[in-house]
């Protein structure tokens, strides 16, 4: 297309007020705007905050004095920093193959024309538009003892009311369940787009061999859709990595710090005993563990492509 | 005969499935209809027994005292305020860079971009403590403007725009480039318009990530006169159990909800497609 341009350029009149193909570098004033906030708000940030990593603050009157790796080495025998990034990944695990699984499932059951599916989706994509602090309510009413519609659910049958904010197993998948509810219609309508895109033809050969559902789902849908699911995987690791809202409002970290997060460390650390330092090495830690997690599964899917 | 057994089997099974995402799907819903019952019983019923809430009598007094006393309506306001002005800035940064960098050439373009890609990959805890000094140094907290800036720096947008200006044939800029328009006038007058559908996508998906974002607005905004609708929501969670404004606590919940819920149900078909959008790119 450049190429059969190109000869109009040259036999214009240089020199015109108007654009012209090729480089120009007031074209660069496009990106200008965007790239002052970038740099100033992400990528200076980002530095900064690397070197506030490396400083002791004084509590009272936050004067910093430069103190190495010393940030890093506190952290590393830390129980309850260790907890939270144990608690993180916990999470991760808990949440990301059932966004995979039931996101999937779901969108294979829905990817139907007609009302009752467009019904459907729209009630499992619903909650994901709901803000955290609205979620926390809803579940706190489900799960609180005696309060709770499950606890009184549980009640009719005659089983006594579980404590699952309150309990040290319980907590956090009690959060995982919640963020499930919560944001299941993102990787839902991933998959659905995915599907979508999948050439009939394919499955009318396969109904011609008469291929059995579980056998037309391993061998036509997977292989068609394995971009998606990397980039649900991906996106998901990402994403749970950065658990807050939800165990801020449902337990505190509690109970026992036992669904305590990365961020919500980082949070209470930076922002409650504004210990800068220590927070922001918190902070280097966690965008270290979330980078070199989607890049396993990145090139681990690479591979499998491959 | 066999291939039409099969056939009939699998009607069958497509009845099985569906009944089953029809079950799952009303369990999906349970919570917030509870919600929402509970925000029309009366207090002191509550306090006895949450039980109460299949029992009549229902009442509209909860949602009468948020009109009397509630901050509510201030929260709303200032979220209405950072989201669609966050909103707004995000598809003009985006639109511009999208268009410099998919239509256009300038010196170090590629290097450029590829700097910008890798900012999809910082997460906002990796800066936030920093951020938050700057803002402190600038006196800029509990600002609307401190609220709006800190997502403009978003990778994410420009991405997709660039995508998209990128979809576009080259031919109708090179057409008005023979009627020696500017680049600027050829980006506002002929590609913006085209771009209409990535608008919509890239301004759902900014609006409701800024109605809804928590973490910054928690620690940025401390007066509560600032506050954004998700961050007062969450101050008048203190206390929850204890609390002798159960119902009034979930109709104040339910008001904050609504409006982004309404919102949804009318763009419902727009934003679906946004995602899915969004996925496809």
């Amino acid at each position: 297309m450049t190429a059969t341009a190109a000869p109009a350029t040259v036999s214009r009149p240089a020199r015109t007020p108007g654009a012209h193909i090729g480089p120009d570098w007031r074209n660069g004033l496009f990106i200008v705007p965007f790239l002052i906030v970038y740099l100033g708000l992400l990528i200076y940030p980002l530095f900064w905050g690397m070197w506030i990593s490396l400083q002791q603050y004084d509590m009272f009157d936050q004067s910093a004095i430069f103190a190495g790796f010393a940030n890093f080495k506190r952290l590393m025998g830390d129980g309850i920093f260790l907890g939270t990034v144990r608690n993180t990944f916990l999470f991760v695990l808990m949440t990301v193959p059932a966004f995979v699984i039931i996101g999937l499932a779901l969108a294979l059951a829905l990817n139907r024309e007609g009302r009752t599916g467009a019904t459907l989706r729209a009630v499992f994509f619903g909650a994901s538009v709901l803000s955290v602090t609205i979620v926390t309510i809803i579940w706190k009413m489900m799960y609180l003892p005696g309060i709770g519609l499950i606890s009184r659910a549980l009640g009719v049958v005659g089983i006594a009311p579980i404590p699952f904010l309150t309990s040290q197993n319980m907590a956090l998948p009690a959060i995982a369940a919640t963020t499930v509810w919560w944001i299941i219609g993102l990787p839902m309508m991933l998959f659905l787009a995915a599907l979508q895109q999948i050439p009939g033809e394919l499955y009318e050969a396969a109904a011609l061999d008469s291929a059995g559902r579980w056998r037309t789902l391993w061998s036509i849908t997977l292989p068609s859709i394995t971009r998606t699911l990397v980039v649900v995987v991906i996106y998901e690791i990402v994403a749970q990595f950065q658990l807050f809202g939800q165990t801020l409002l449902l337990t505190q970290g509690g109970p026992n710090n036992s669904s305590r997060s990365i961020v919500l460390f980082i949070y209470e650390t930076g922002f409650r005993d504004w210990n800068l330092g220590y927070a922001a090495a918190a902070s280097e830690i966690l965008f270290l563990l979330m980078a070199v997690a989607a890049m396993v599964q990145y090139i681990a899917s690479r591979r499998r492509e491959a | 005969m066999a291939h039409a057994q099969k056939i009939v089997g699998r009607r069958a099974g497509d009845r099985v499935i569906l009944g089953a995402v029809i079950f799952l799907a009303f369990l999906w819903v349970v919570p917030v209809l509870w919600v929402l019952i509970l925000s029309f019983k009366a207090n002191s019923e509550l306090m006895l027994s949450t039980g109460s809430a299949f029992r009549l009598p229902y009442t509209l007094k909860n949602y009468a005292d948020i009109l009397a006393s509630s901050g509510v309506f201030r929260w709303f306001f200032n979220s209405v305020v950072v989201a669609s002005l966050n909103t707004l800035a995000t598809l003009i940064l985006a639109s511009l860079a999208g268009y410099g960098f998919a239509r256009t050439e300038f010196p170090f373009k590629n290097v450029i971009f590829v700097l910008v890609l890798l900012g999809l990959a910082i997460p906002e805890q990796a800066v936030i403590i920093a951020r938050h000094q700057m803002f402190t140094d600038w006196k800029m907290h509990n600002t609307y403007l401190a609220l709006i800036l800190p997502g403009l720096s978003n990778a994410f947008g420009v991405f997709l725009m660039t995508q998209y200006f990128r979809s576009i044939p080259m031919d109708i800029d090179e057409a008005a480039m023979l009627d020696n328009a500017s680049r600027f006038k050829i980006f506002w007058r002929v590609l913006l318009p085209l771009t209409i559908p990535a608008q919509a996508t890239l301004g759902i998906f900014t609006f409701l990530a800024c109605w809804n974002d928590y973490l910054w607005p928690l620690i940025s905004a401390t007066k509560p006169e600032m506050f954004t609708l998700t961050v007062g929501i969450a101050s008048t969670q203190t206390n929850f159990a204890q609390s002798e404004g159960l119902g009034f606590l979930m109709a104040q919940a339910v008001f904050a909800g609504l409006p982004v819920f309404i919102v949804y149900l009318f763009f419902q078909r727009y934003i679906i497609q946004a995602v899915a959008g969004a996925a496809i790119r």
